[in-house]
């Protein structure tokens, strides 16, 4: 937007005393100077949350990078995991959020093409999204606890993938649903006029005609997905992840290592944890790199699909 | 099968999945309750709720006192606010009404990306990087403390308030910043008089969410805030806020213990305030949404 009462004078200008102003022009020039000093106080604000992400990435590249190679990526932890890889850690990792993606994709899907395709505005549908706003609010230690409860102790699944599963599934609901939703508000009405006007029915639209054209959408938000499930820590340390398991997971019953629950045991609770301090950064600097890299993958499908919707 | 029943059943069943959010929100609930409530059968909920000792595992005479836990947790959500919410409305207000859109470009992806980064990492730079240079430029003698913890908190929340008051403030309808700039307003005349009063409750909503995910968040204050269980009186005391109890406590509690029904009981006091916060925020943004420029 442009700013018409400050193009007639460069913002900050100087004012120099001897020239003389009649009144509305020094209220001008004051007013301009103001309006340039917050200004300059806002896009400061942005700076300190960029510096605040620079700084916090730049460090651990900076002290992780030296911690990795192709043995600390391949390797288990040794000698009481002072020594040794992450390779563990990065497979509990993956198989824990993917897993959880194949619980939250199908219902979370399903919920939102309820919500956009099929709920009119009434008490249900406020009642519905008034739960998965306080859904997605929820603590993700109480989420842990919930897990531990439900799916540990009452399903009898035991410290789990499965139960991780589901309990990361079930937090991640939200952010699937959001996505979604706003995957089919982007296929224009029209398409789903066409099909119903050649005389298909509404699921044969959503199927044939919404869905295909929704699913790039969807697939950004399964992405931002697997980046929330890989970052959780609270919502698995009591429900699928162990301090140290010399197995590499064989079933669904397995409990399992990962990458966040790691650097929580390495950098607080271990006897070494000075020693350790190579293992963190490097763990830390694989960790960040997996979620961050899938935010930017969905970042960048996203400015894809904006374009591509642009034509 | 008929096309019109089939079509209804269909419709049933998106209708069940739908429903799903609704009911692990309900199955929370109900498991906190049945694991919690036990607790006030050994203690009073006067005697849990403002009790100052929490030695949960003292074994002649356990005390179930989570006033501190609660302070704790109370002070690190105002501190982190007073920090997140200048620095995520002010980011919001660049972003939707003076940056231009190559900035814009640049901008959002580094908020959300901030956003993504996992709570453990940065409990993780709080205790590496934060706590050793609280220590040796400020001269405190704990490092993790409430001060530290407040400040990484406010890390986490800053993306939530910048990115829901974006929404608000980029909602504000064109024609009201028109008019204002037509009338011989500069742009920071319009900005503080028109457009933020008009996204006002988008920006509450942003404020509200940002505390409650403040007030819930767990590895932050596990790893950083020191874990001692006193009220604090000063702003580099250690302390314990309810998530990192939980968290910290409960692989060692014995299964169904007090102290295991104690931690539940923890559990239920946060998600209570949670919800509070989820439903306040709801409300405000329902309550208090702009409908087109008539109802300014």
């Amino acid at each position: 937007m442009t700013t018409p009462a400050t193009s007639a004078l460069a913002p900050g200008q100087p004012v120099s005393p001897s020239v003389s102003l009649s009144v509305a022009q020094g209220r001008d020039i004051r007013r301009n100077g103001l309006e340039w000093f917050v200004f300059m106080l806002l896009r400061g604000a942005i700076l300190i949350v960029a510096a605040a992400l620079a700084v916090i990435v730049g460090f651990l590249v900076k002290n992780g990078i030296s911690a990795i190679s192709w043995e600390f990526l391949t390797e288990a932890p040794k000698n009481y995991m002072t020594e040794g890889g992450v390779w563990p850690c990065i497979v509990g990792t993956l198989l824990l959020s993917l897993g959880a993606m194949a619980v939250a994709v199908p219902l979370g899907v399903s919920s939102a093409i309820y919500l956009h395709e099929y709920a009119r505005p009434g008490t249900l549908m406020r009642i519905i999204r008034l739960g998965v706003n306080n859904l997605a609010g929820v603590p993700s230690v109480v989420f842990g606890l919930f897990g531990l409860g439900l799916f540990v102790t009452v399903l009898k699944l035991g410290v789990s993938l499965a139960a991780g599963w589901l309990t990361l599934g079930v937090l991640c609901l939200p952010v699937v649903i959001g996505t979604a939703e706003e995957a089919l508000r982007n296929v224009p009405a029209t398409y789903r006029e066409a099909s119903l006007a050649l005389g298909g029915t509404k699921w044969q639209t959503i199927w044939r005609v919404v869905l295909p054209s929704a699913l790039p959408g969807i697939l950004t938000g399964t992405i931002l997905g697997v980046g929330r499930a890989a970052g959780e820590t609270a919502a698995i340390m009591f429900t699928a992840a162990v301090f140290y398991t010399p197995k590499m997971p064989s079933s669904i019953f397995s409990d399992v290592m990962a990458l966040p629950y790691h650097i929580y045991v390495l950098a607080t609770a271990g006897t070494e944890i000075e020693k350790t301090r190579p293992i963190q950064y490097g763990t830390s600097l694989v960790l960040i790199a997996l979620v961050l890299g899938m935010n930017l993958a969905a970042i960048l499908l996203r400015a894809w699909l904006q374009k591509r919707h642009a034509h | 099968m008929h096309r019109r029943t089939k079509e209804a059943l269909i419709k049933q069943v998106f209708l069940g999945t739908a429903i799903t959010s609704l009911a692990v929100l309900a199955l929370i609930m109900i498991f906190l309750f049945m694991e919690g409530l036990p607790t006030f059968s050994f203690v009073s909920v006067k005697g849990f709720l403002t009790g100052m000792d929490w030695y949960p595992t003292d074994e002649a005479r356990p005390d179930y006192g989570v006033l501190p836990l609660i302070g704790a947790s109370g002070a690190v959500t105002v501190l982190s606010s007073i920090l997140a919410i200048p620095l995520g409305v002010m980011s919001a207000v660049y972003l939707a009404e003076i940056a231009n859109p190559r900035v814009r470009a640049v901008a959002k992806p580094v908020i959300e990306m901030l956003a993504s980064l996992p709570s453990v990492v940065i409990g993780f730079f709080g205790m590496v990087v934060m706590a050793p240079f609280l220590q040796d430029f400020m001269g405190i003698e704990v490092g993790l403390n409430l001060f530290n913890a407040s400040l990484m908190l406010a890390f986490m929340s800053v993306p939530t308030i910048a990115s829901v008051s974006e929404d608000a403030i980029y909602a504000v309808p064109r024609e009201l910043k028109e008019a204002s700039l037509a009338l011989g307003a500069t742009h920071l005349e319009t900005l503080l008089r028109v457009t933020i009063p008009a996204a006002l409750s988008g920006i509450g909503t942003a404020v509200i969410l940002g505390m409650s995910r403040a007030i819930g968040e767990t590895m932050v204050v596990l790893m950083v805030a020191g874990g001692a269980a006193v009220l604090p009186t000063s702003l580099f005391d250690p302390v314990r806020p309810m998530p990192a109890s939980i968290a910290a406590e409960m692989a060692e509690a014995p299964f169904r213990s007090n102290h295991y029904h104690a931690l539940f009981a923890i559990a239920m006091v946060l998600f209570l305030v949670t919800l509070g916060f989820n439903i306040l925020a709801d409300y405000i943004s329902h309550k208090h949404r702009q409908v087109g420029s008539a109802s300014l």
